[in-house]
């Protein structure tokens, strides 16, 4: 049967990779297309790519790397950053990507989800809903890499997204990026519970065990930044992901 | 030349990089003449149906594909969609498939399993082959289909994989092989798959 999925998500701007805390305070910890290749060879399940400058600086998206980095690699691949059309889409999917993810054109343009759904299926778009705790402790929803914050309470949007037809959602929580100290269980426990499709978690995950919990809170899809990308305390770079007996190991509880 | 199929069906971009990958060449194309010439054949495809039949006969491959698969016995390779559009029909649509093995697409039904049926799952090999002759351990694919195919000839059926219940994931008849996942997507496994197509068959 099915097994949970393990997803590296890497942020790239310009033509570098970038891990930061909270959306913010991005440090360079590579170049793409090498990086892609040693997931490669790690027999990685998935991978998540996102360009955090595209759209909160309006840039144009950036095909020529894109295509670079996917010749070289044969798993599935998910795209955000700067999607603001069908032809965009189009042009991904015609390099080689699997699946789009959506967040601020997705809010914006309800109707964009739509057609893209009917384009090119379900399953080839994802919805990431970035969320922050406010000073009260509310959860609230944010667009354009963190900077804009939406008046849509995140159920509500999460609910909107399945019922325009996407995939798959992302909860990507800004509160915990970058810090290792484990997923925001309680929102991804509360949104998988109330949604039908596959809910990925992401944000925090620091090891094997934050897997474990958060797959027992509903998620079918384990994302992480740091975990892959640093090592040691004082946060080396170092290209890492789990040995596949180590993953089944884990989630079979064996 | 290897041939990858262009019938205006998905990325096949994916397809032409790992058999460049496992050090083959090949070319897509929906040219008469070039897949003619084809020493093997690749019939990729995302999307419905009754589409891909459609541009198949708008394109006017069919003649050239009967002939070159079922004359010829040229090895062909359908993935996916392109797998489903080798039975003879499908619930997905109302046109009849090639009907290259006798089988059916089926849909997915299930009140507690997801549908698409996507991401990786496993296949138990159910007789020998060229196609998994490097892989002796368990064998990984990513996968991503609302319907999948169920053989009426069990002599086809080359492996099975556990979605509910069991369904074929990938037949072999003489020259014709289908695989509902997609080795383009399956790293080592794919790559070994693509590897073996082209130098086994």
């Amino acid at each position: 049967m099915l097994q949970t999925r393990v997803i590296p998500v890497l942020l790239m701007k310009d033509e570098g990779l970038y891990k930061g805390i909270h959306f913010k305070k991005h440090k360079y910890v590579g170049d793409p297309i090498n990086t892609v290749k040693i997931f490669n060879e790690k027999e990685v399940d998935e991978l998540i790519i996102f360009d955090i400058e595209a759209s909160k600086l309006k840039k144009t998206i950036n095909f020529e790397i894109i295509e670079s980095i996917v010749s070289e690699a044969f798993m599935p691949i998910g795209y955000g950053g700067g999607i603001k059309t069908l032809e965009d889409a189009k042009k991904l999917f015609s390099l080689g990507i699997e699946k789009i993810v959506l967040n601020t054109s997705a809010i914006e343009n309800f109707d964009l989800v739509k057609q893209l759904v009917q384009n090119y299926g379900s399953q080839s778009v994802v919805f990431c809903l970035d969320i922050k705790k406010s000073f009260f402790g509310k959860y609230e929803v944010f667009s354009y890499s963190g900077t804009k914050k939406i008046k849509i309470p995140p159920i509500e949007l999460a609910k909107k997204m399945h019922e325009l037809g996407v995939g798959e959602i992302i909860i990507n929580s800004i509160d915990n990026d970058g810090l290792m100290q484990g997923y925001d269980l309680k929102i991804i426990e509360e949104i998988t519970s109330q949604l039908s499709i596959p809910v990925i978690a992401c944000g925090g995950a620091k090891g094997l065990e934050d897997f474990k919990k958060v797959k027992e809170m509903g998620a079918h899809g384990c994302a992480a930044g740091s975990m892959f990308v640093y090592n040691g305390v004082h946060k080396a770079v170092l290209i890492s992901y789990p040995e596949y007996n180590e993953l089944e190991k884990l989630f079979k509880g064996k | 030349m290897i041939v990858v199929i262009d019938y205006g069906m998905g990325n096949l971009g994916s397809i032409s990089n790992i058999v460049k990958k496992v050090g083959h060449k090949s070319i897509i194309t929906s040219n008469i003449e070039e897949i003619k010439k084809a020493t093997k054949l690749i019939l990729p495809g995302v999307g419905s149906f009754d589409n891909g039949m459609k541009n198949l006969r708008e394109l006017g491959l069919i003649e050239v594909l009967n002939q070159k698969v079922v004359e010829q016995k040229t090895p062909i390779l359908g993935i996916c969609l392109g797998m489903q559009l080798m039975t003879k029909s499908s619930e997905e649509g109302k046109l009849a498939g090639l009907g290259w093995v006798d089988a059916k697409t089926k849909k997915f039904v299930s009140d507690t399993l997801k549908v698409p049926h996507m991401g990786w799952n496993i296949v138990n090999q159910k007789k020998n082959s060229k196609l998994f002759n490097e892989i002796k351990s368990e064998k990984r694919y990513y996968f991503v289909h609302s319907y999948y195919v169920e053989s009426n000839d069990k002599k086809d059926v080359l492996t099975f994989t556990n979605y509910g219940h069991e369904f074929v994931s990938s037949f072999e008849k003489e020259n014709i092989i289908g695989a509902q996942f997609h080795p383009e997507k399956s790293h080592k496994f794919g790559m070994s798959l693509i590897k073996n197509f082209m130098e086994n068959y």
